[in-house]
């Protein structure tokens, strides 16, 4: 993701509370996968990077806006998505 | 073991529209939320038209925790160098009843769902549903943590990914050419410094949409609405466009860069950004709409495809509230027959195609197809925004002459070519 967007500092301002078991996880093997390139641009958290081995990694769920983005995207072949569990994750006050 | 008349899942405008409708008419019904509170994972850009649902909830709105009316409304074609703006007001929009109004989801919905609960509602928060229960064909209920949980019909309002209308077979997976992404920031501003920037009288409000530049002259626009003390401002993108291999866009970056133009900056200075927040928006329109309803289950709102882009603006929570409240009407059709099965619920279908809900799809079923046309993004913006550079421009020597200025840039194969787009519009 482009430098010029302090992402964390976006996503500090929102209310999270933790998800114990991440909601959305790159299906094993799946991780060359072309599709799944796209989430490293789109995803509006920048949770998913590309590795030196052309991997994309998807490392925290922490920040995530659950806004399903990445499943239209790259598709559920390649993801396995869920919601988070109840009263977990985003928590928006304004909406 | 408790059982229902009716478990919705999702406190959103769907599901408490017609949880309110269904225990006013006496129903037990659940409502489950995944949420902490209802709207916690509810967005909008937003603004609601009040007009189409008004009469459905009668009493409600006047009420309702609404931020501000729209009196205001602007349009502004940008490219990277330059701007023009339509601006409409008038009379009409500053009458009461007012038609829109800026809206904020997490208190909105909180309050709708204490409007249901007064009728007798049963809402539970924090509670994710994970699938639903079938026996003999038909849907008898749901699991949500383990727990079983019985009713007569299900209703699921689970929002525009609505993974319990796929788990119970009614729609496939999503394509990416039916959804935009929505990404916005809502920026805490003084009351007095957002009248005196817009030009607004105490509760009025403004709605701006911008077209062009912000997204690369892609499919798509970024949007800008005043509330009662912030304003939520945002950027919206198709998927497919976004995610396309020869020119992809990094969505992030979008809306810093719409924040950065000269037109917004000084439109949200001093403000401090409060909240980030995502959500994708049905934009296949009427073509894309899946199945509303099966054995035992119904779907209302984003969860069944029903937003709208009409072009100069997109409704969407209109369709939630009046779904919600015909999908009641069914599920109180189908009690007296004491038949929860396709055929009776089916009755939901058509209350929607009687009422504006199909009516505005179909009406405006190649919306999408005319909006994909890149031109009105690039080509338009540019072209306008060239001519009135040339119009507006004093050189130091003689002027050119309007009507060679309006030539040079609006050539015979230019005319040519906005006759031929101009038939795409009139489809619409």
């Amino acid at each position: 993701m482009s430098e010029t967007v302090d992402l964390k500092a976006k996503l500090g301002l929102d209310v999270f509370k933790p998800v114990a078991i991440p909601h959305i996880k790159i299906r094993p093997g799946m991780e060359k996968d072309p599709r799944l390139k796209s989430a490293v641009r789109i995803c509006p958290a920048g949770l998913y990077s590309e590795n030196e081995n052309g991997e994309v990694v998807l490392a925290t769920i922490d920040g995530c806006l659950e806004c399903g983005t990445c499943r239209i995207a790259c598709g559920i072949e390649v993801l396995d998505w869920n919601h988070p569990e109840g009263g977990t994750g985003v928590q928006l006050r304004f909406g | 073991m408790d059982t229902f008349d009716v478990i919705i899942v999702g406190a959103g405008l769907a599901g408490l529209g017609a949880a309110y409708t269904l225990a006013g008419n006496g129903l037990e019904v659940l409502v489950l939320e995944r949420g902490d509170y209802p709207g916690a994972k509810n967005v909008t850009g937003g603004r609601i038209y009040v007009n189409p649902v008004r009469d459905l909830f009668p009493g409600l709105f006047e009420k309702a925790p609404l931020e501000r009316f729209i009196a205001r409304e602007e349009l502004t074609l940008m490219t990277k160098d330059r701007s023009v703006a339509l601006t409409y007001s008038g009379n009409e929009l500053r009458e009461e009843p007012h038609q829109s109004y800026s809206i904020l989801r997490a208190k909105f919905d909180r309050w709708l769902a204490e409007q249901a609960e007064e009728q007798g509602v049963m809402v539970l928060s924090k509670i994710r549903v994970d699938d639903v229960i079938k026996e003999n064909g038909k849907i008898s209920g749901v699991l949500a943590g383990g727990d079983e949980l019985r009713a007569d019909v299900v209703i699921a309002c689970d929002g525009v990914l609505s993974l319990l209308s796929e788990k119970a077979g009614l729609q496939s997976h999503p394509s990416p050419q039916n959804f935009a992404l929505g990404i916005k920031e809502v920026i805490s501003l003084d009351s007095g410094v957002i009248n005196d920037r817009f030009r607004l009288e105490g509760n009025e409000g403004a709605a701006h949409l911008y077209v062009g530049d912000i997204t690369q002259g892609k499919f798509g626009g970024g949007f800008l609405y005043t509330n009662r003390e912030s304003l939520s401002l945002g950027v919206v993108i198709g998927i497919e466009d976004a995610i396309d291999e020869k020119n992809p866009i990094e969505v992030p970056v979008l809306l810093e860069a719409f924040k950065s133009r000269p037109e917004i900056t000084p439109l949200i200075r001093g403000g401090n950004s409060v909240e980030y927040s995502a959500h994708i928006i049905p934009e296949g329109g009427f073509k894309a709409l899946g199945r509303f309803c099966g054995n035992g289950i119904l779907v209302a709102g984003d969860a069944a495809g029903l937003a709208l882009n009409i072009g100069f603006t997109v409704k969407g929570m209109e369709y939630a509230l009046a779904s919600g409240y015909f999908a009641a009407k069914a599920v109180l059709k189908a009690k007296e027959e004491k038949n929860y099965n396709t055929e009776t619920l089916g009755v939901y279908k058509k209350l929607l195609e009687e009422s504006f809900v199909l009516k505005d799809s179909e009406n405006f079923q190649e919306t999408p197809v005319v909006l994909s046309n890149p031109r009105f993004f690039t080509r338009y913006p540019e072209m306008i925004g060239n001519l009135m550079k040339d119009i507006y421009a004093i050189p130091a020597g003689p002027k050119e002459r309007l009507y060679p200025t309006l030539r040079k840039h609006v050539s015979l194969g230019e005319l040519w070519s906005m006759v031929k787009d101009m038939r795409e519009v009139m489809k619409i």
